[in-house]
């Protein structure tokens, strides 16, 4: 049973991840797109096309390993998940696809044309909508079941607030954690310009997210009382030291100190209020179907899986820190001058 | 159609359009670490030049193969959710081990693509190519394993309708999974060389830049003769194949040639058409033995036919002529590839190596490799038909019962529609008008030449 418990957590991390990576992607290109409609696009396109254009890809890869691997880890997800996802799950997959392949012909092209950058920018923003949907569902409650056939409960699933909530939870995050990066980043780049605005939206897009998680987590309490009460009795903590590093990283960007630090602590922030959610909504992977004890794969493939993954880090780290070093943390790149 | 149906159709289709770029990604990084690899060595910039504007147009056939994989990694559960609840345990290891090694591509194609300029040592930025390689090959190698599987199932056993007892090496290295691999990364590389070659041979008819003409020679001549060398390949691997279905899955090899009675010295049937009802073949050439010869390299070798097999199970027969196609085009790559080779080691034929017809050959290759691997895909996958594991789950089983599911073919048909046409814009606007012998004289510049 203890490899369930490995299983997930790798994967809740592999989600992770590419929720923090994929928000600034998807972010910014929203910000690419609203700059380019009010004439602000010489201040910070540069600066955003200097990040993306070489990580955009390694992001999508985070989404597909954890997907592929909930599957390898546990099948059962497969049944349930895939009749019930069919439409939301299409839906996101096709904008993912608008999204990432209009951002390589409007930025790997020969020029830019404003059609393509609101395509990929608008659909940078329906694509978290899309995707959030899955969570809501996975708290139970939208599945209908008869004669072995399951299927989706849209009028639900439409009408309820606390979905609503969580996409425009979803929506908002992403404008925080995007501007959050990108002001450290511009920082870094001493791109005066692009800093200013990207701060500006940082600490505009704050507030508004923290009202909205404030509202989801007590709207948990009517669409799965269970989840919400285990999270409230074991896990109040680490919403609080959320609560905390979001303000943390708040005052650090008002009094324009130590950006580096201020995302780490947007990380921690959103990290903490994540693996609370994902701790607290065990033991269901899907309220009520799926119990991740009776959905775990067999023992041999678990041990196969985790020693491949094992040894997979052992190539990807070491990877993925040269990316950064070369993207990321290499001044003359950042400033452009490389 | 009725969901089996459209689940079948909406696969198809998203294959059908992931396949083209998958085969440029798995066989493209191979085209520009050889053409760069030339370039430092031999200190020419034309080389260095070809890889840098190969890799560029790269960039945008990379990123609709991606989203277009995505698409596919999902629609596995989406469209399959009885398959992959049964079989998801089993493929898994594959799976994964795809995602890495799709992982480890990307992350060094981007540092390749985005670092031309920032090494000292000319070889360092060459290297990198090594890792995109390696990535590219090694998730073509992990994902037809689980291909290979559902036509070879291995590695567990079958109770009360769940496979159980599941070792993942022996279901991952499934009998076909070799020679299936090497099938599809001779192909990639083989069909990629032609589609390059295609390029060079279309600049070169119409010579829009003369100053160009130089430097498309280099490329068409480094193309066709990796061309060849893959087309060796590619037909040893699909001779390989052959002799494998004849010993493991006999009904596809059957099928492919309308092979009814089980007999020695069989025919090889080429085109035609068949009556299905009273098993007539009329219309072909058929050539004695050489079915016989090619499952076992003997024309007197049994081979069995489908009246060995119950109605239900047999593949459609539309397959012949997929395998016809198929090899037709391959053949006729391995002929103007020939040719061409010939023309540069025999100096009486020098002459004809930039020939009109040379050329129209050479520009036909790229079509004529890319419709093989279709054809291929479309042999092998309805070849194993009506099975979706191989003597275990049916297609007809394990299709979703969702609803909704019109919609979503139509929405996908649209999205690829779009996505074709547009990368097919985006990539002959990036090289129209941009003539290579500016991107040549750039590089001697900044290398300090002039």
């Amino acid at each position: 049973m203890i490899y369930a418990y490995i299983g997930i957590t790798v994967l809740w991390f592999f989600l992770f991840c590419y929720i923090i990576v994929a928000s600034i992607d998807f972010g910014a290109g929203f910000f690419t797109l609203h700059a380019k409609l009010t004439k602000q696009d010489k201040k910070i396109n540069h600066l955003i096309a200097r990040y993306l254009n070489p990580v955009w890809e390694v992001t999508n890869v985070f989404f597909v390993f954890f997907f592929v691997g909930m599957v390898g880890f546990f099948p059962d997800t497969a049944k349930y998940f895939g009749s019930v996802l069919l439409l939301p799950a299409s839906i996101a997959v096709i904008l993912l696809s608008i999204r990432g392949s209009f951002y390589a012909f409007e930025n790997y092209g020969p020029d830019t044309k404003l059609p393509w950058l609101a395509m990929y920018g608008l659909a940078g923003l329906f694509i978290p909508a899309a995707l959030a949907t899955t969570l809501t569902i996975s708290e139970g409650g939208f599945i209908k079941e008869h004669g072995g056939i399951i299927d989706l409960n849209w009028v639900e699933l439409i009408l309820s607030p606390y979905a609503w909530a969580v996409v425009f939870l979803a929506v908002i995050s992403v404008l925080y954690i995007s501007s959050g990066f990108l002001t450290f980043y511009a920082d870094r780049a001493r791109d005066t310009e692009a800093y200013r605005l990207l701060r500006y939206w940082f600490l505009f897009w704050g507030p508004p997210m923290i009202a909205i998680s404030i509202f989801v987590f007590l709207s948990l309490r009517v669409q799965n009382e269970t989840h919400f009460m285990n999270a409230v009795v074991n896990y109040w903590w680490m919403f609080l030291l959320s609560l905390l590093f979001f303000i943390g990283a708040m005052i650090l960007t008002y009094i324009k100190k130590a950006h580096g630090v201020a995302f780490i602590f947007v990380m921690l922030q959103m990290g903490f209020a994540f693996f609370g959610y994902g701790a607290s909504k065990l033991p269901y992977i899907l309220t009520p179907y799926i119990h991740i004890k009776h959905g775990v794969t067999n023992p041999s493939m678990a041990i196969t899986l985790i020693t491949a993954f094992i040894f997979a880090l052992l190539l990807l780290i070491p990877s993925l820190i040269l990316i950064m070093k070369l993207f990321v943390f290499d001044k003359q790149y950042v400033e452009g001058k490389k | 159609m009725d969901s089996v149906e459209l689940a079948r159709f909406l696969t198809a289709m998203t294959l059908a359009v992931h396949i083209i770029f998958a085969t440029i990604g798995v066989g493209m990084p191979l085209m520009f670490a050889v053409a760069e690899f030339l370039g430092i060595r031999n200190n020419d910039p034309k080389y260095i030049t070809l890889a840098k504007r190969w890799s560029k147009g790269y960039t945008i056939t990379v990123a609709v193969g991606v989203v277009t994989g995505t698409i596919i990694g999902l629609q596995l559960s989406l469209l399959w959710p009885t398959f992959m609840q049964m079989g998801g345990h089993v493929i898994a290891l594959p799976l994964f081990m795809e995602t890495f090694a799709f992982f480890f591509e990307a992350i060094f194609l981007s540092i390749y693509l985005y670092t031309w300029d920032r090494f000292k040592n000319k070889w360092t930025h060459f290297l990198i190519s090594l890792p995109v390689i390696l990535g590219g090959s090694f998730s073509a190698f992990f994902i037809t394993a689980v291909n290979s599987f559902m036509n070879t199932p291995a590695g567990f056993e079958m109770k009360n309708g769940k496979m159980i007892n599941v070792e993942p090496w022996v279901a991952m290295f499934n009998d076909s999974f070799l020679i299936r691999s090497f099938h599809v990364v001779a192909t990639a590389l083989m069909t990629m060389a032609f589609v390059l070659a295609a390029i060079a041979a279309f600049k070169l008819l119409k010579n829009k830049f003369a100053k160009d003409t130089e430097y498309h020679k280099k490329a068409l001549k480094l193309t066709m003769i990796l061309g060849i060398i893959f087309t060796l390949g590619s037909m040893l691997a699909g001779d390989m194949s052959a002799k494998f279905l004849h010993k493991e899955q006999p009904e596809k090899l059957a099928a492919y040639e309308w092979h009814f009675d089980t007999s020695s010295k069989a025919d090889l049937v080429l085109f035609g058409s068949l009556d299905e009802k009273t098993q007539e073949v009329s219309g072909a050439v058929k050539i004695p033995g050489v079915l016989s010869f090619l499952a076992d390299n003997n024309i007197n070798t049994k081979v069995k036919g489908l009246d060995d097999f119950p109605k239900e199970l047999r593949p459609p027969m539309i397959v012949h002529y997929y395998f016809d196609l198929m090899v037709f085009m391959g053949v006729f790559c391995l002929v103007v590839s020939g040719a061409y080779v010939m023309t540069l080691v025999f100096k009486k034929f020098k002459r004809f190596t930039h020939s009109k017809p040379m050329l129209y050959g050479a520009l036909l290759t790229g079509p004529a490799a890319l419709l093989a691997i279709e054809f291929g895909w479309f042999l092998t996958e309805q070849g194993r038909q009506p099975w979706m594991v191989r003597g275990y789950l049916k297609v007809a089983d394990a299709a979703t019962q969702a609803g909704g599911l019109t919609l979503v073919t139509v929405l996908f048909a649209l999205l690829y529609i779009v996505l074709i046409v547009t990368s097919a814009y985006v990539l002959i606007r990036m090289f129209r008008d941009k003539p290579a012998y500016k991107d040549v004289e750039r590089l001697k510049q900044e290398r300090g030449d002039v």
